[in-house]
């Protein structure tokens, strides 16, 4: 046991936290001020509900000794036997509880992330049912595969440093999903959306690029050289990010704006987060700006394609996570992370493979649970509000309550 | 008695509000508006979606002054809030019945 490691875990897993708040305003921001609260209300009681799900067995279906390299057993069901010990398959230097806490605040921010593609029509009622059983039989299983001891992934050599394939390819294609079974917002297309205030955006990307620092470098489990490359790497993607999607932006549109600014440190962010401990610091630059090149491109074509993704779940998370996960199958390198592989470009082909085959199966996997789960819940308990609820606004017709009075 | 309403681009609020002020204009009631003239809309983009937006902002003054007060008001207004481009507004003059002080119920001219 390391009292430096766990007090870095420790602060580390308040950081992930944090990144959920910060969500709330970056999509909060985006939204029309009559959905203003539903939207933070999403994001915060799944902060509530999945903390629970997390403690009563979602831990031990990820984290549990594995089934067949599927899924957790139920041995630590209520969090018995998670204790002040380490749980030496992950770390031997901190408490298994700060290993399971640290993990909870990735299960919550997960679901958190697909909000964006429903906003201003999901009801409420079903969101939450929805969230339940998608953290359940999507997130817990994947994040077993590829981080479980014993998790098939893990043991075929996909590297995924703090998340890209768990997190956010998981996410983004279930977004893919929510936005294609439960439709477009009336007047998408026809009417104006215009986010009602960016200032709040863009401190809530602020947070997040904050809060980041945390799920990259505390991803290493231990205050030591490879959390600072993570942390190195985390924020010069970031920059190449933030810079590539203005600058494209700035060509392909005439202006460069604050709210592609805020979009791309978010795209550089998911990018860099599967490669974060595998590559060094111009590849991380590299990763970033690419990222804000391709998840601006991939934003500009979402009209085209005709999917209401509201605030760009896919574009940016599905997008950046797909090219990070593949990036990092180029870039990774022996010399950075001696427990990592090398690239493509480090003369290791096989790797590239490896990180098809887990983004392939993450792709197919969540989008097709999510959509049968969807499917489901459209003919048990209704995905939408009504029409002329929809029209006056999610915050009064669901919660009676609006975010400004006069 | 008359009430003069103008409706002007917002940043030229503080001028039109300190030459007011000079000449003595006793009150004034400010409001953010919406609308459109000959200017019309603007096109915003986010994240590559364009939409038009109709209504620009704009900020509508109310002064209610006695009558031999309306024509140096309207010509200090006129002079602080022109840019002498496309967009600067207009200014209306409406007849005022009656005029109350709440406090004190004066009325008229003294209540102005």
């Amino acid at each position: 046991m390391n009292s430096g490691d766990t007090a870095f875990v420790l602060a580390s897993a308040a950081l992930v936290l944090l990144m959920t708040p910060g969500l709330a305003l970056f999509y909060g921001g985006m939204v029309r001020s009559k959905n203003i609260l539903n939207t933070l209300m999403q994001n915060y009681i799944i902060i509530a509900m999945i903390g629970i799900q997390w403690a009563l067995f979602g831990y031990s279906l990820a984290f549990g000794p594995s089934q067949g390299g599927f899924i957790g057993d139920l041995s630590y069901l209520g969090l018995q036997g998670v204790g002040a010990e380490p749980f030496k398959a992950y770390s031997e230097t901190i408490p298994h509880q700060a290993f399971m806490v640290f993990q909870a605040m990735f299960a919550i921010i997960t679901p958190a992330l697909i909000i964006g593609s429903w906003v201003e029509r999901f009801k409420f009622s079903t969101f939450l049912v929805f969230v339940l059983l998608w953290a359940t039989l999507v997130y817990d299983p994947v994040a077993h595969w590829v981080w479980g001891d014993g998790g098939w992934l893990k043991s075929l050599g996909a590297l995924d440093f703090a998340g890209g394939t768990v997190v956010h390819i998981n996410a983004g294609v279930a977004a893919l999903a929510a936005a294609l079974v439960i439709g477009r917002r009336q007047g998408y297309g026809t009417e104006a959306m215009i986010p009602h205030n960016l200032p709040m955006t863009v401190l809530g990307a602020g947070l997040l690029w904050f809060g980041w620092f945390g799920f990259n470098a505390g991803s290493a489990l231990a205050g030591n050289g490879l959390a600072a490359i993570a942390f190195v790497n985390t924020h010069f993607a970031t920059c190449g990010a933030a810079l590539g999607w203005m600058i494209v932006e700035w060509l392909v549109r005439g202006k460069p704006t604050m709210l592609g600014v805020a979009s791309g440190a978010v795209a550089g962010l998911v990018a860099v987060t599967p490669a974060a401990g595998f590559v060094g610091p111009m590849s991380a630059i590299l990763i970033g700006f690419l990222a804000g090149v391709f998840c601006y491109l991939a934003v500009l074509a979402k009209p085209k394609l005709g999917y209401d993704d509201s605030l760009d779940v896919v574009g940016v998370h599905m997008v950046g996570g797909l090219w990070g996960a593949l990036a990092t199958g180029l870039f990774a390198c022996k010399a950075v992370n001696d427990a990592g592989a090398d690239g493509l470009f480090f003369g290791n082909p096989a790797q590239f493979g490896i990180q098809v085959v887990a983004v392939l199966v993450t792709l197919v996997y969540s989008f097709v649970i999510s959509v049968i789960l969807l499917k489901v819940l459209d003919v048990t308990m209704g995905l939408r509000v009504e029409p002329d609820e929809e029209v006056a606004g999610l915050d009064l017709a669901e919660h009676q309550e609006t975010g400004y009075s006069l | 008695m008359k009430k003069i309403e103008a409706i002007i681009q917002p940043f030229k609020l503080e001028p039109v509000k300190d030459a007011l002020h000079k000449m003595s204009v006793q009150g004034m009631t400010v409001t953010e508006v919406k609308g459109f003239g000959r200017q019309k809309g603007i096109r915003e983009v986010y994240r590559g979606m364009e939409y038009q937006v109709d209504f620009l902002p704009k900020v509508k003054i109310e002064v209610v002054a006695p009558d031999d007060k309306v024509e140096s008001i309207v010509k200090t207004i006129t002079e602080q809030a022109r840019t002498g481009r496309i967009g600067d507004g207009k200014i209306f003059v409406y007849p005022v019945a009656e005029v109350i002080r709440i406090r004190t119920g004066e009325t008229g001219d003294a209540a102005v």
